[in-house]
């Protein structure tokens, strides 16, 4: 539904984002993920034709976003980092406007309108100035807006940005809600988010895609080690060095210990599975094990590796 | 056209829902006010003395078309008026849409840049429109008092019109320059600025270069419609000057999409 290739854009001759590639597929949601500034905005600019690119090209629907725009724009709903929103309007009056500009015909316009703003539950402040609403209300009409004409591809930049946790609680609840029936590109650079939310991540960072994987797969395949919690009975030093002996184990993190329970974080060489090993090692040293489980690295820890690290060649994009 | 009429309503509606739109028509009713007023009575004084004056030496009294003279010194002033006015209508068009990041949307969605523009100067022209209407009920007294020949009134108020579109379109154009609509309006007062000097420079028309400013003075232009007569090269030199401004803003608008 949308293919990305080879795209890039210069301001000023700085490289705002710098060869990316990718695709999304009909009906999945795509997670567009960095640090403030590596170019998620640039890029969604692009895909939505507001801006056309350095080099490279981009395509929704089968159209060229600049060479066909109105045709690729004509099936894109867009909500940008800041909310178009007319302040002065009321909300009900703001959504008919859209409509119109969206080429809405005049008889589906009321129905549509009041189609998004059930959606985005809006109904309470439907006649109320836009001014007025809190931030959760006006990124909500901002979502709404971008729902009209009910568009094949929503494009979302950072749509849950500045809101409190019940209201991004909310947001991510509709926008699993329109998987399936539209493709969704939304970004973000809050990492809890895309696993959340999205069925792919696209990481980004300084302009440049540095990993494109499942959420889940991110998380295991690229961290590169695996770590195991593990709490169990016995001289913490003692411990220390019988986890230490099982092959695999690359690291052991002494957690600190209560009485004569210890606990450690255990660190594995990747994709190897060490629990059995580590489990016979305690037992055989003559300690009790007490608990055993894997922590699987939050996409946050994943993320700071990715972008921390200088040599991404590890990380392939998949 | 559907597109077009989209954003001129919006943006039309818009000029009422802030104060600057009322503000607006109030200082410029009380200006042509006050303006008219004292133009009709400096008017009718003139012609009483004349009369009475022919009276006392017993001449025939000199026909003095008064109506006409005050039509004529009223749209004189007028269009110094409007002048200034102007600037605050056209501020808002592009700047507060960029300062709002509303023009992402007008932007994205399936528009072409040209209806935004059109859209945007038809409802800046229709609200001038509305001052000129204003403008038409102090006139108006003038059928109450007499029967004023037509036909200056007439051209008079297509002079303002196509002198209106062609600051309006202008005023637009600057108004894409920045996102801060009092700055927008200082550069469109700016421009006014070198406009009224190029008139202060035609003043006399004697070498070439004076006959060049001349043609390119935009209140020059409107003498002759304010004197009644409708003259091509006025009404051609006004329709390019609002197709010009109406270019430069798109290609304005258009560089949006280069600069992001
Ligand atoms: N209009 C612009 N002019 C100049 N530089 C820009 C512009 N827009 C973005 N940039 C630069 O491009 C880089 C990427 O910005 P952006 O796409 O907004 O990142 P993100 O949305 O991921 O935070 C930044 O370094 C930013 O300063
Ligand atoms: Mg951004």
């Amino acid at each position: 539904m949308i293919e990305v290739e080879n795209l890039s854009k210069t301001f000023n001759g700085i490289k705002a984002i710098d060869g990316v590639t990718f695709r999304v597929d009909k009906g999945e949601i795509l997670g567009f993920l960095g640090p403030n500034g590596a170019g998620k905005t640039t890029t969604m600019r692009i895909v939505t034709g507001y801006m056309p690119a350095t080099g490279g090209s981009a395509r929704v629907a089968g159209f060229d976003v600049y060479e066909q725009s109105l045709e690729a724009r004509r099936r894109i709903g867009y909500l940008p980092e800041n909310p178009p929103l007319y302040h002065e309007m009321t909300v009900r009056s703001y959504l008919r406007f859209v409509s119109k500009i969206k080429g809405v015909g005049a008889k589906q316009r009321e129905p549509g309108v009041d189609d998004v703003i059930e959606k985005c539950r809006l109904q309470d402040v439907a006649h109320r100035i836009i001014a007025k609403l809190s931030k959760g209300y006006k990124q909500r009409v901002g979502l709404a807006q971008a729902l009209l004409g009910d568009p094949e591809v929503l494009v979302l930049d950072e749509p849950t940005i500045g809101l409190d946790p019940k209201q991004i609680n909310d947001v991510r609840q509709l926008i699993k809600g329109l998987a399936g029936s539209h493709t969704v590109v939304l970004s973000t650079h809050i990492l809890p988010e895309v696993s959340m939310t999205c069925n792919r991540v696209v990481i980004i960072d300084r302009g440049k895609i540095i990993a494109v994987d499942t959420p889940e797969n991110l998380t295991s395949k690229l961290r590169g080690a695996e770590r195991i919690y593990l709490e169990a009975a016995g001289a913490a030093e003692a411990l220390q060095k019988a986890l230490e002996g099982v092959p695999g184990v690359s690291k052991v993190l002494a957690e600190g210990q209560t009485g004569e329970v210890s606990r450690f974080h255990v660190e594995s060489q990747l994709n190897q599975d060490i629990r059995r090993d580590l489990a016979s090692a305690v037992v055989r040293g003559g300690f009790g094990l007490l608990e055993m489980r894997t922590v699987t690295m939050s996409l946050e820890e994943v993320f700071i590796k990715l972008v921390t690290s200088e040599d991404h060649s590890g990380v392939q994009a998949a | 056209m559907k597109n077009i009429l989209a954003i001129f309503g919006r943006d039309f509606k818009s000029y009422f829902y802030s104060p600057i739109a009322y503000v607006v028509l109030t200082i410029f009713v009380l200006l042509a006010g006050l303006f008219y007023s004292n133009i009709f009575t400096a008017i009718v004084e003139s012609a009483m003395m004349q009369g009475m004056r022919s009276q006392q030496y017993g001449q025939p009294a000199q026909p003095i078309d008064v109506p006409g003279m005050v039509a004529r010194n009223f749209f004189g002033t007028l269009s110094v008026i409007l002048l200034f006015m102007i600037p605050m209508i056209t501020m808002g068009l592009f700047s507060e849409e960029r300062k709002r990041g509303t023009i992402e949307l007008l932007l994205t969605v399936p528009l072409t840049n040209i209806q935004v523009v059109l859209g945007k100067f038809f409802a800046g022209l229709t609200f001038f429109c509305c001052m000129l209407g204003l403008s038409f009920l102090l006139m108006g007294t003038l059928f109450y008092f007499s029967t004023p020949s037509l036909g200056p009134i007439f051209s008079g108020y297509l002079g303002l019109l196509l002198y209106g579109a062609s600051l309006v379109a202008l005023g637009m154009f600057v108004s894409t320059l920045t996102e801060n609509q009092i700055i927008a309006a200082v550069l469109g007062f700016g421009m006014i600025l070198v406009l009224w000097i190029v008139d202060a420079f035609a003043g006399s028309t004697g070498t070439v270069m004076q006959q060049i400013v001349s043609y390119l003075s935009v209140i020059q232009h409107l003498e002759d419609f304010i004197k009644g007569v409708v003259d091509t090269p006025g009404v051609i030199f006004y329709i390019s000057l609002t197709v010009f401004g109406i270019l430069l803003t798109y290609r304005s608008v258009e560089s949006y999409r280069w600069r992001g």
